[in-house]
């Protein structure tokens, strides 16, 4: 087994082996090749000043560039990857990058601490060729805070960067030397898949094998099981615990599943949330406007569907739409493999069904119950916020009358729950508005919130009532009625 | 924008920030960036998890044991002067028997690594009796807990035209502070040099100030301490007071241990240390005609200063001060109570009281609109301080005239080039058949008082060196913290000697260089310092001429700069040759120069006098969408149409503009502080703490500069623009309320700010949208 880390930074092959390994990504950035150019803002993968491109091969051997928060990142999961850092975009002549050529000429830059962040996500967004469009670009750039500009020059500059002008040949050649350098890294016949760093506190072990994976956890249930760090990264930098023993998901193939298996969607525990958004954008639109809104690029590229689940976060956004699915959770320990709902799963604020050893090894989502789906986020900002009340909402008509009523609420309780008195209301009723607001009127009878920072108790219940009057009116009327996103041109019709 | 001479980055000209390509690339150095010198030490300040208590026993042998830790220092390891507050000694570096806020520094650790310093920061022990806490301005209030005696601005006669007015009306408004979330946290670097000196290196608008401290702190003269700042990522005020305390524990460590030691505040820490804007509650009376004429004005501001008073006087006589706007108001009477609370020591930030002064008013007029059925905007006309072509000018209630009033043209444009009359005409009918969704619009004005209104701080100093070689070398007192200050101070040096701008360097400003400055705060850093580098580059310019006037047989008036060329009567020679020759004639070619803005006067017993040079004038159109059954909403257009003079630095002005506008409608609607019940506050990251994003900006958003020479003779004619447009966002806060009034049977729609969500839906209900 590996007993290094191996990974590209800016063009360069590196290769680490001594590292405490819970040291983040941006403070060996910092502290070690003295790359001060990405910023440290806030420590939680809120304010993209840290951020830097991540490259890793896709089957096809093409590169596929993620923007990533270096803050909440730790060193090992950069194994295999290229990183791009604002310093290593300017040429070897000095030359400046077209897309930081258009943050100067655009007078992107004020103070210009959160700019590398900037810098770092549009070169990503150009890289791929995605994301740099009118109307695309408040998602690309939604996880990254700027404090001077207003975001209006910014802006600017990226959308003079969606024209293909920007691509001459002379600046492709980061990308394929990237490409190739990374390719020739990781088939060298020393780098085995599986690695292990060790410190005098602490160990990262990362397994290829599914079985090898389950078998470690099971035999040490103490163990940290990291994916993308966008949850456990914060235990580090906040919370300032120690972490032991860490397992890393990402070196199982295994793992990064993703397809449709009869009438299910099989995520498996790998999959990063920006990976699930890509692939239903056609399938759930209702999913695919929350997952939009679900943080930022930045997370969503390194946060995955399984680690929301399983860290059983009462402030995960995905749980409630999952539920109104009637998705499953896969459980596995050693060989032993069980499925079980996934509102079982949720025992109690911060509690889960999971054995000791026992990880989530996957979700099934069913695929055919989303045609009366609807998901309602309401949080103080429209993006990069966690909401104050989540409500995902669905049922099926048969005969004129409601059937199989799901209406699940995060925010409202220790975890995401249905609400049994609203549905059962709504239950062999006809689908009319009076039928809706009495169930609205049920609610009282489901949930006792709390006070918090995201919002009094009162306006979480004011608000779930009025969420599940709007789902009334929408489905009545056929429309859906939402001002964040791409939405607004449909609100300034009268409603 | 063109310009007629032949010089590149001439004044007028939208040259980009002279670190743009520094910042794009990473290249740009800020204080955490500095490589650090070898046997360099962290520091991390241990804070009060109470809001009020007493220190009974303080045991930290076990912090100073820890590995990696060098030692602890408390207030009895200060050598004088155990002091961080920037007026009055009422801010200890380290607290002394009595904890006043949740956060307060009680300790620092000195250790090898910010990570052995976490690590022993539980290690402390430290036993405390809590005492009663006062958290809010309506506990304050409640009890009489003040910081110092209430100020008082009289104009006219309210109380009698009051009980006269033919209509009044009374009500409250509250409004929430704003965390600066300057990008890069506190942070301060200091390197112990020979014979006591001191080295630091701080990201601050005050480096003199930090000079000040840190002699003050050590017992040492000022000549032994140098503080240099080179940029700041972001400071917003900040910087202005809040970054003494990481200059001063690093100097203090640096003392004590004789190694560099530096103190960056992480985002947390940097939410729960330092003092933010200060809330606001706002009481007032109005009495007015059927004309929605305001005939006489109450207001009683009280605003939550904190455990200290930082710079709260000054910051509540700039909010009275403010409490006019726009509008010449015959009678008025403002009451200002500067609460004592048990949290942070809330301090300057962009407007400086001047927004919330403005939203009391604004809240007036539009009140007294919504009486009388009228639009917000004839009220808003109707009350406006006469134009500066008038005959008779306006006069405050602080007794300044207003002679440069462009309020009333700016409104005009505004007007036409928004069809503000067309899109609320359309937006009243939207909303009378609109159950669930509501438009708004709101056009409010600014007019905002340019000067520190403490008059001695208006002065400023730079320096100029000319080498022989024909390049230039500039050092202003004026700090760069993203606002282009060095590019417009550049622009003015290169106009002044007509030079291409390349051949003029700013360096980071270091009080070596320039002694005794202000903060760069007020808007003024362009106004005060670039009027001192203009006057030190024409003595050399003076100077210079002379010399060849001698030389050439000519007078020196026949002397001429122009397109990096100097024409001698007939001669031309290039400025690189003039100032060789110069050289060579044994002329100095360095100089400083200082300025003082004139025609001020301030009496702070009675407040009254001339606190400000000239005013800059704005106005803002905004419209938004509100969805009634969530109190989600969307600002859906926005044009803002700006005065900063005769723009030295259009494509500069407008990034202040769109900034600071966007800035002031976060502080309005989604940047919401939360104290818990023992005054901790629990919003202290991007988290929870939520500025604008993106996707927050304005839809249509327009953006133009209105092009008027200001009338005073400030530096080419420009005004000041770093804060002003912060106040164009009242406009959003009153569409929201505005649109809240498009509910049916609703009354005045007394939205408070900021307009979260839940504000919004709560007032929504109140107004009778209820759907449950």
């Amino acid at each position: 087994m590996r007993q290094d880390i191996r990974f590209l930074l800016n063009g360069k092959p590196q290769q680490i082996s001594h590292m405490s390994a819970d040291m983040t990504f941006l403070s060996w950035l910092r502290e070690q090749p003295h790359l001060c150019g990405t910023k440290q803002g806030c420590g939680e993968g809120d304010c993209g000043a840290c951020t830097v491109a991540m490259g890793r091969l896709d089957d096809s051997g093409q590169l596929l560039w993620r923007p990533v928060n270096t803050c909440i990142l730790f060193l090992p999961m950069v194994d295999g990857s290229a990183i791009r850092t604002v310093e290593g975009l300017v040429s070897a002549d000095g030359n400046l990058h077209p897309v930081q050529r258009a943050m100067v000429t655009a007078d992107a830059s004020q103070c210009g601490f959160c700019t590398p962040g900037f810098v770092m996500t549009l070169y990503t967004a150009w890289q791929n060729r995605q994301g740099l469009q009118q109307d695309e670009i408040n998602d690309t750039l939604a996880g990254n805070l700027c404090r001077c500009t207003g975001y209006k020059s910014i802006v600017n500059a990226a959308l003079t960067l969606s024209s293909s002008d920007s691509h001459t040949s002379s600046v492709e050649y980061l990308g394929s030397k990237d490409a190739l350098a990374l390719a020739e890294l990781c088939t060298t016949d020393d780098f085995d898949k599986d690695f292990c760093i060790s410190s005098d506190d602490n160990s990262f072990y990362a397994p290829s094998e599914p079985t090898t994976f389950a078998n470690f956890y099971a035999d040490n249930p103490e163990s940290v099981i990291v994916a993308g760090a966008t949850d456990v990264g914060l235990w580090v930098t906040k919370q300032h615990k120690a972490l032991g023993q860490i397992l890393w998901t990402g070196r199982v193939s295994e793992f990064a599943r993703l397809d449709i298996a009869g009438d299910q969607l099989f995520v498996g525990p790998a999959i990063t949330h920006q990976q699930l958004l890509e692939s239903i954008s056609n399938k759930f639109p209702e999913l695919t406007e929350l997952m939009r809104r679900f943080a930022a690029p930045q997370v969503r590229s390194s946060g995955t569907v399984c680690g929301n689940i399983a860290n059983a976060s009462p402030i995960g956004d995905l749980p409630p739409v999952l539920i109104a699915l009637g998705s499953k959770v896969e459980l596995t320990r050693r060989e032993v493999v069980r499925q079980l709902d996934l509102e079982k799963f949720f025992i109690a604020y911060g509690q889960t069904d999971l054995a000791d050893g026992e990880f989530v090894s996957g979700v099934f989502v069913p695929i055919d119950t989303a045609s009366y789906l609807r998901c309602y986020k309401i949080s103080k900002r429209f993006d990069q916020d966690i909401s104050a009340v989540m409500f995902a909402a669905n049922l099926d008509i048969v005969d004129g009358v409601i059937t199989r009523p799901r209406l699940v609420f995060g925010g409202m309780a220790g975890t995401p729950k249905r609400a049994a008195k609203a549905e059962s209301v709504l239950l062999e009723r006809p689908p009319d508005i009076e039928t809706f607001q009495k169930a609205a009127t049920a609610l009282l009878d489901d949930f006792k919130p709390l006070s918090d920072m995201r919002g009094s108790a009162v306006y979480r219940m004011a608000t779930a009532q009025n969420l599940i009057v709007k789902y009334g009116l929408e489905f009545s009327e056929g429309r859906s009625v939402r001002l964040a996103g791409a939405g607004l041109a449909k609100v300034m019709e009268r409603w | 924008m063109t310009t007629k001479t032949g010089i590149k980055g001439n004044i007028h000209s939208a040259l980009h920030h002279d670190s743009a390509a520094k910042h794009v690339s990473g290249q740009a150095v800020y204080v955490d960036d500095i490589n650090m010198p070898t046997h360099g030490l962290v520091v991390l300040i241990g804070q009060s998890p109470h809001a009020h208590a007493l220190i009974r026993r303080m045991d930290l042998t076990a912090v100073a044991a820890a590995p990696g830790v060098l030692r602890v220092m408390t207030a009895e390891d200060v050598p004088r002067v155990n002091d961080c507050g920037p007026v009055v000694h009422d801010d200890p570096i380290f607290a002394v028997k009595k904890v006043s806020y949740v956060g307060q520094s009680v300790f620092a650790i000195v250790a090898e690594t910010m990570a052995a310093a976490r690590a022993a920061l539980p290690l402390a022990h430290i036993d405390y009796d809590p005492l009663p806490a006062i958290l809010t301005i309506d506990a304050a209030m409640e009890v009489n807990s003040f910081l110092g005696p209430p100020a008082r601005m009289k104009k006219g006669e309210p109380d009698k035209y009051l009980a006269s007015a033919s209509r009044q009306l009374s009500g409250r408004l509250y409004c929430g502070g704003q965390e600066h979330f300057y990008l890069e946290g506190q942070a301060a670097l200091a390197i112990p040099g020979e014979d006591g000196d001191m080295q630091l290196y701080a990201s601050t608008q005050h480096p003199s100030e930090i000079q000040h401290k840190v002699a003050e702190m050590l017992g040492v003269s000022s000549h032994a301490v140098t503080v240099e700042t080179r940029r700041m990522g972001g400071a917003f005020g900040g910087k202005e007071s809040q970054g003494n305390l990481p200059a001063l524990t690093a100097a203090l460590a640096a003392h004590l241990t004789g190694r560099p030691a530096k103190t960056v505040y992480d985002r947390d820490d940097d939410f729960m240390l330092t003092g933010k804007r200060h809330d606001f509650r706002i009481d007032y009376k109005v009495g007015f005609d059927d004309d929605g004429r305001i005939i006489a004005v109450f207001f009683d501001q009280a605003l939550r200063c904190g455990m200290s008073w930082d710079l709260s006087a000054a910051i509540a006589a700039r909010a009275m001060c403010h409490a006019d706007n726009a509008y010449d108001i015959p009678h008025m009477r403002i009451t200002s109570y500067c609460c004592l609370t048990h949290t942070q020591s809330n301090t300057a930030f962009r407007g400086f009281g001047g927004p919330q002064g403005m939203l009391g008013i604004e809240r007036v007029i539009d009140a007294v609109a919504h009486k009388l059925d009228l639009d917000p905007l004839i009220v808003r006309q109707r009350n406006f301080y006469p134009e500066k072509t008038a005959a008779v000018h306006g006069i405050t209630h602080y007794g300044q005239t207003v002679t440069d009033s462009i309020i009333q043209p700016i409104v005009e444009k505004l007007v036409n080039e928004s069809e503000y009359i067309s899109r609320r005409k359309e937006i009243v009918a939207f909303n009378r058949s609109s159950r669930y969704l509501k438009r708004g619009i709101a056009l409010t004005p600014v007019k905002f008082g340019i000067s520190f209104n403490t008059t001695f701080l208006n002065q400023a100093g730079a320096l100029v060196h000319v080498y022989h070689d024909g390049s230039v070398h500039l050092n202003h007192g004026g700090t760069e913290m993203g606002q282009g200050l060095n590019t417009k101070v550049a622009q003015i040096v290169a106009h002044e000697f007509q030079i291409d701008i390349e051949k003029v360097r700013i360096s980071a400003t270091t009080t070596g260089k320039v002694p005794n400055t202000s903060a760069t705060a007020a808007s003024s850093g362009t106004d005060l310092n670039g009027m001192a580098a203009m006057r030190a580059a024409r003595e050399i310019k003076t100077r210079i001429g002379d010399f060849l006037a001698e030389v050439y047989q000519t007078k020196p008036n026949r002397v001429r700069f122009a397109d990096n060329m100097v024409h001698i009567g007939a001669e031309v020679i290039s400025f690189s040759s003039a100032v060789h020759q110069a050289y060579m004639g044994r002329v100095s070619l360095s100089a400083t120069g200082f300025y003082a803005t004139p025609k001020l006067k301030w009496d702070a017993s009675t407040m009254r006098g001339r606190p400000f040079y000239y005013f800059a004038y704005g106005a803002a159109v905004s419209e938004v969408v509100v969805d009634l059954l969530t109190g989600e909403n969307r600002l859906v257009r926005v044009d803002l149409l700006h005065d900063a003079g005769k723009s030295i630095n259009p494509a500069l002005d407008l990034g202040q503009i769109e900034g600071g506008f966007l800035q002031g409608a976060g502080w309005l609607t989604t940047e919401e502080l939360v104290w818990d019940d023992s005054g901790r506050l629990t919003t202290h990251a991007p988290s929870t703490y939520k500025i604008p994003t993106c996707s927050d900006r304005p839809v249509d958003w327009r953006v133009s500069l209105f092009m008027d020479e200001n009338c005073e003779d400030t530096i080419h004619r420009s005004k000041a623009v770093g804060e002003p447009p912060l106040m164009l966002a009242i406009s959003v806060w009153l569409a929201l309320s505005d649109a809240l009034g498009g509910i049916d049977g609703a009354g005045y729609p007394a939205l408070d700010a900021p307009a979260t969500p839940e504000r919004i839906l709560m007032t929504a209900r109140r107004l009778g949208a209820r759907f449950v």
